[in-house]
């Protein structure tokens, strides 16, 4: 059974947003909407402090309490463990935001474009960008996904497969594929390193894993 | 793979990802209060009628009130004219349970006013509060928010919905003896509920923002004016049972004008100050969850193996 993953190595990651932009470039997401998100959190008391860059976003749970508390069935889960929305399903009830631990939802409730009130040609152009009313999250970008698989090509292997900000990540600290894959990539990351998950008391199981080795403080 | 690292410790700075909500606002505030004040008062509707009393006012005006806030809350979601997707999970969600049962207590408690027997009343009112459970239980299974999450909140909702609808029924209906005694113990629940919801969530670490919102002024005088609400009541319920004559005669006024109007000032209280708090906790104490790192890991590594 397929269960796609991401993996931030925090050791390198340095906060440069790239992943940012180019899930914000390739989704069309609202001003305001991000997506994929890098936290720049300080840790610490002076003057024993330490900056930590932390890659977030939906973390498309095992167990997600999005799912279970949707009202309309818009959000699911699919076979490979990312979870989606169904745009002509959702109410924009919100409620869904208000069950994730993660902060990983939003919604607009008018257009909103870069540059004013009409979108760009990019803009206009992009999934994201018709949203309005409704809830959006990060998919993994499960159209390329599928648009990938489709072609025999390997998510997370495969630049056309895998997510836009592992793509783009200058540093190396993002990764994604099928952590039942053993000799994949994430697989061995995460047998190689030491890692963890965020909000892991909640039960919801995410799949997004967090490398470190060494504590800064 | 290796086993995941002790997780609870807590480090300075982490509180920094949490943020007031902004997507329920006066509108969901409206639902909560009105889906709570409209069972309070078909609750106080049915003590009523079971014990021959007048009641059709705080029926109608409870049933109202709950289809009032149901169409705040329409008001609010992104896609109103999908309204109806909203039943389409009974399985585990809590806002689709509360909208089956708003389904059944609206045409049932209209049912109730016209056929006019206590039975029906009393059948609207069992599920009124189911209906109110159901609220309650929105806000616990909403993860993302401390203050809501927490398990007391449940009977914080309940008590809180009847001692608004137990306060306003003494405005819409006369103050019969059993009519204080209910808003007089739904007024202690709450009072109860509260104390019992604030302690908890003062023992859950990252809620500060939230217990500051509780600790402002103005939930003070909430706080205050509920208090005073119950006190203006349980004396009304005093007076008007046990010592009328040593109360009233003193100051010359006659008990048949002052103690319902007593009554009346004490239900009006005790239903602005709930409301009050209601207003607070949906939208102003409402902030989501701290990311909380387990560790803060050092930066700068060879390459990772994988890459």
């Amino acid at each position: 059974m397929t269960r796609y993953v991401m993996v931030a190595d925090l050791r390198r990651c340095v906060g440069c947003q790239t992943c940012t932009a180019a899930c914000k470039e390739g989704n069309g997401t609202p001003p305001g909407v991000q997506w994929r998100r890098v936290l720049d959190l300080e840790a610490g008391t002076y003057p024993d402090v330490s900056r930590v860059f932390v890659p977030t976003g939906c973390q498309h749970c095992a167990n997600p309490p999005c799912l279970e508390v949707c009202p309309s069935t818009a959000t699911r889960q699919r076979e490979d463990g990312i979870i989606t929305i169904a745009d002509d399903l959702c109410i924009g009830c919100s409620y869904c935001i208000m069950a994730c631990p993660y902060d990983a939802r939003s919604l607009v409730d008018q257009p909103r474009y870069a540059f004013g009130a009409t979108p760009t040609e990019a803009e206009a152009a992009r999934p994201g960008a018709g949203a309005v009313g409704i809830a959006s999250k990060c998919t993994f970008c499960a159209g390329r996904i599928d648009a990938g698989t489709a072609r025999g090509l390997v998510p997370g292997r495969d630049p056309d497969a895998t997510p836009l900000c592992v793509n783009a990540c200058i540093s190396g600290a993002l990764s994604f594929g099928d952590i039942e894959d053993e000799s994949g990539p994430v697989a061995t990351l995460l047998a190689e390193n030491r890692w963890f998950r965020l909000q892991e008391r909640e039960g919801t199981e995410p799949g997004f894993y967090y490398i470190w080795d060494k504590e800064a403080l | 793979m290796s086993e995941p690292i002790a997780t609870g410790r807590r480090r300075a700075g982490t509180s920094t990802t949490s943020q007031r909500q902004r997507y329920w606002d006066l509108r969901a505030a409206g639902n909560f209060i009105g889906g709570g004040t409209g069972t309070g008062l078909i609750a106080a509707a049915a003590v009523a009628a079971a014990s021959g009393a007048p009641y059709h006012a705080a029926l109608m005006l409870g049933v109202a009130l709950i289809a009032t806030g149901l169409a705040l809350v329409w008001l609010e979601i992104g896609k109103p004219w999908r309204a109806l997707h909203v039943f389409f999970h009974p399985r585990t969600s809590w806002m689709t349970r509360e909208g089956i049962v708003a389904g059944a207590v609206i045409p049932l408690g209209v049912v109730a006013a016209v056929v006019s027997r206590p039975a029906p009343v009393v059948i609207t009112a069992g599920l009124a509060v189911g209906f109110l459970y159901c609220q309650a239980r929105i806000l616990r299974a909403a993860r993302g928010i401390p203050a809501w999450r927490r398990r007391e909140i449940v009977a914080l909702i309940l008590a809180a919905g009847l001692a608004e609808g137990g306060g306003l029924a003494l405005l819409v209906e006369p103050a019969s003896g059993g009519a204080l005694g209910f808003a007089l113990a739904a007024g202690l629940a709450r009072e109860a509920a509260w104390r019992v919801y604030h302690a908890g969530l003062a023992r859950e670490a990252g809620t500060g923002t939230s217990l500051a919102v509780f600790a402002s002024p103005v939930a003070r005088r909430l706080r205050a004016l509920h208090r005073a609400g119950l006190a203006l009541i349980a004396a009304t319920l005093i007076a008007a049972t046990l010592v009328t004559p040593i109360l009233v005669v003193p100051i010359s006024l006659d008990p048949a004008v002052i103690v319902p109007v007593l009554a009346m000032v004490g239900g009006a209280l005790v239903v602005a100050s709930s409301w009050g708090m209601k207003i607070l906790l949906i939208t102003r104490a409402a902030f989501t969850r701290a990311l909380s790192l387990p560790v803060v890991p050092i930066r700068g590594a060879k390459k990772s193996h994988a890459h």
